[in-house]
């Protein structure tokens, strides 16, 4: 019961492991660019919950500059990943993953 | 002195009038050209008249008896300077060096005062004879060059300068022969004149070098000296061989065999060209160069035997075929080819004088044997052939008595001016050497007869006998005008006086033409006591003894002409149309054969010309241009060819090594290693980005079992 009340440490790193996996399986999965992108989202903020947990559970503060670093760092990567998506769609019509082959031989 | 140091403005003057005629001429009129250009030969022949009578006082007053008058205007060719040297045979430097020199000794003298004053006539008859003619100006340009010519070989002080002028006359020979030149036949003969003399040329210019080379000057007077010195043996082999070659070079200028073929052609010109240059002058260079060497020809005996038989067999070969021919001027052209053979004949016993009295006598009674022919042309108005003429000597009274004279003249009949010539010619050779020699008169003597019997005929046949012309000719005929007629004349009175100023001792005489050139001559006489040959020396108190003989020669040879008048008379007297040819009935085939002048110039056409080929084969100079032909296209070509064939089959070969080994192994090669290589490797790109990442992402895994579970 106890482990149910108090959240530990171990709960976070739970719930972190959980979003990467579910990330991971998105990137895998999906066909939508849009979806991939989120699904990478998810991934990092699965990293950034780890940083933050391990930073209450040692008491030091560089996970938590960490994971404001990932933060910036993931608004930058969705920026220029929805750039290259639009000049993709300008270019084919299409967000399909499948067909982003160009440069195969 | 006036005139004697001006000497060099003898030469020039006629010059001057040729360049008037060259630049101006096509406008002037007629009698102006002939004002110009007989007016400078007129004061040629005076200035040479006045050079001559100045030169005689000048050197007998000289203590060198008869030295001879040098002026050196400039140096013409090379330099004084003493810097450019070439190298004679014993390895001593000699200047290149020639003189614009001018010489004038009594053998130029000679020459000088008969071309001059023989010129003057001849232009003088030109004018009557070319009056109608197109091209006057021209003919009288080319006359005046000639005469510039033939008086720069004349008083040329070195080879050189006289080579100059020997190519002139030879230029000019040419320009007249072809002076007809719409006619083929002109031009052809003025070719084979010109081409002919090249030959001999050469062999004048290689025997110019050897004297350079031998003695180290090219100056008359130096190359005398030296010979004369002592220093040279007789029968130099570099003397020899150098004489010869300078006789080649005679035998093509003045017609000898067997370079005499142009001669006969040369009648193509207008006749007072054959009267000038193929009679009286230009061929008689020849014989004035070999006096002129006399002292090298004195010291190569071998050359001097050379010359005589060449002469003697001339003399023989041209008089026989002059027996039958028909052309008026052909005949005389053979009898200049004969007489000048007789000169050789002089010339090549030793007899110097003696052939250069006979050059001197027969300008005259051969230019006017010629101009007589000339008229006797005018008056038939153009016809040549004797068969159509006849019963002309009361028609044209003038041309036959002037004719007749020149033909007693050169028949030899005394006291006409050809009896001493050609009597001291055959006396010199009869007495000089005796032996084998003898033949040689034999051969003179056989000559002469044959020259009375042509010369008789030819007058029989022109002059008497039954009228063989056709009715339109027999009634243009008449006497030529008063421009042909008076030089004829003046003409006649030489062809009958010149003679006597050689009146050979024998009769009483004192041979004064043997005495004027002895200073020329005389350095011989040392020479030959040298080699012990005394008996060849000049007269003297020998000669007495043998007057009975001389005497005897001289009815011998008298009754030749009179044996020719014979003859010819028997047989020409009454000439009516198709009258007999006595060698003809006698032998045919002897007469064809010298009808056909012994077939030597078809002879030249298979071997030396190639214009007739020989069975098959194609010899002389059209053969070598065909063998050459035959070398450039089968041996140069197919060189070229072959080389063409290996390049192109060593490109093949290389294309095919570059195509298949350079660019196969080396190049395409490697490419088609990296493409094998490239489809393993193009497996793992498939081009679907979600496959990469689960790759990575089982990658990972990987990882991560590895590490945890090790």
């Amino acid at each position: 019961m106890d482990t149910l009340l108090h959240i530990s440490t171990l709960h976070y790193l739970v719930l972190g492991a959980a979003l990467f996996l579910l990330g991971v399986i998105g990137v895998l999965t999906r066909r939508n660019v849009v979806i991939v992108l989120m699904s990478i989202e998810l991934i990092l903020n699965a990293v950034n919950l780890n940083l933050v947990a391990f930073s209450r559970h040692l008491g030091g503060l560089h996970g938590q500059v960490f994971a404001i670093f990932v933060i910036t760092d993931a608004a930058a990567e969705a920026a220029v990943g929805l750039g290259i998506l639009i000049a993709f769609f300008r270019n084919k019509e299409t967000v399909n993953m499948d067909e982003v082959n160009l440069l195969k031989w | 002195m006036l005139f004697l140091s001006h000497i060099w403005l003898i030469p020039l003057l006629p010059a001057f009038g040729a360049a008037v005629m060259f630049f101006f001429g096509r406008k002037l009129k007629k009698s102006t050209v002939s004002a110009v250009c007989v007016g400078t030969i007129v004061l040629a022949f005076l200035m040479a008249c006045g050079a001559v009578s100045q030169y005689s006082a000048w050197s007998s007053t000289d203590t060198n008896f008869h030295k001879p008058y040098q002026t050196i205007l400039y140096t013409w060719l090379g330099s004084d300077t003493g810097h450019l040297n070439y190298v004679t045979h014993d390895g001593t430097p000699a200047p290149f060096q020639a003189d614009a020199g001018f010489l004038l000794d009594p053998l130029s003298s000679i020459w000088l005062l008969f071309v001059t004053g023989v010129g003057m006539l001849i232009h003088i008859y030109s004018t009557g004879y070319m009056a109608h003619e197109g091209g006057y100006y021209r003919f009288f340009g080319y006359l005046n060059l000639f005469m510039f010519s033939m008086l720069t070989l004349i008083l040329a002080n070195n080879y050189v300068l006289l080579f100059v002028g020997w190519e002139g006359v030879g230029l000019c020979s040419y320009l007249l022969i072809g002076f007809y030149f719409h006619r083929k036949s002109a031009s052809d003969a003025a070719a084979k004149a010109f081409i002919v003399n090249r030959i001999g040329d050469a062999g004048f210019l290689l025997g110019m070098f050897f004297i350079a080379w031998y003695f180290g000057s090219l100056r008359f007077t130096e190359v005398t000296a030296l010979a004369r010195s002592g220093h040279f043996s007789i029968g130099d082999p570099i003397i020899t061989a150098a004489t010869l070659l300078l006789f080649v070079g005679a035998c093509g200028k003045s017609a000898q065999l067997p370079l005499y073929i142009w001669l006969p052609d040369a009648m193509e010109g207008p006749t007072p060209v054959s009267a000038l240059i193929h009679a009286a002058t230009m061929v008689t260079a020849g014989v004035y160069m070999v006096a002129r060497s006399n002292a090298l020809f004195v010291l190569a005996p071998t050359s001097m035997k050379t010359v005589a038989i060449v002469g003697a067999l001339t003399a023989l070969f041209a008089a026989s075929i002059g027996l039958v021919q028909n052309d008026i001027k052909r005949v005389l052209a053979y009898s200049t080819v004969s007489q000048l053979g007789y000169m050789f004949l002089a010339l090549g016993v030793g007899a110097f004088a003696a052939g250069v009295f006979h050059v001197f006598t027969h300008a005259f009674f051969k230019a006017l044997l010629f101009l007589g022919a000339g008229s006797v042309i005018h008056a038939m108005s153009g016809e040549q052939d004797m068969r159509n003429m006849g019963d002309l000597h009361r028609r044209i009274p003038i041309t036959h008595r002037t004719m007749e004279i020149a033909t007693y003249a050169i028949a030899g009949i005394f006291p006409f001016a050809g009896f001493f010539s050609k009597d001291a010619i055959l006396w010199e050779t009869w007495s000089r050497e005796g032996g084998a020699y003898r033949f040689l008169w034999y051969i003179g003597y056989a000559t002469a007869l044959m020259t009375a019997f042509y010369m008789f005929r030819l007058m029989f046949l022109t002059f008497h006998g039954r009228p063989r012309m056709s009715h339109d000719v027999e009634h243009h005929i008449h006497e030529s005008p008063a421009s042909m007629t008076i030089p004829l004349v003046v003409l006649a009175i030489c062809a009958f006086g010149a003679g006597l100023l050689g009146w050979p001792h024998s009769l009483g005489g004192n041979d004064r033409f043997t005495k004027y050139l002895e200073p020329v001559f005389a350095g011989e006489a040392r020479v030959l006591q040298q080699e012990g040959r005394t008996s060849q020396l000049v007269q003297g108190v020998e000669e007495e003894h043998n007057t009975g003989t001389e005497w005897l020669l001289m009815a011998l040879s008298l009754g030749a002409a009179g044996l020719g008048w014979g003859m010819a008379w028997r047989s020409y007297r009454h000439a009516d149309k198709g009258y007999a040819e006595p060698i003809a009935d006698l032998s045919p085939p002897i007469y064809k054969a010298l009808l056909n002048k012994y077939y030597v110039d078809e002879g030249y056409d298979y071997v030396f010309t190639g214009r007739r080929k020989l069975g098959k084969m194609r010899l002389g100079v059209l053969g070598l241009g065909a063998a050459s032909a035959w070398f450039d296209t089968h041996i140069v070509d197919g060189l070229v060819n072959g080389a063409g064939w290996i390049t192109r089959l060593t490109s093949t070969i290389s294309s095919w090594w570059d195509k298949w080994i350079i660019d196969g192994i080396g190049v395409n090669g490697p490419a088609i290693f990296a493409r094998m290589l490239s489809y393993p490797a193009r497996m793992f790109e498939w081009g679907l980005v979600q496959w990469y990442a689960l790759v990575m992402t089982a990658g990972l895994v990987g990882f991560v079992f590895y590490y945890v579970y090790r």
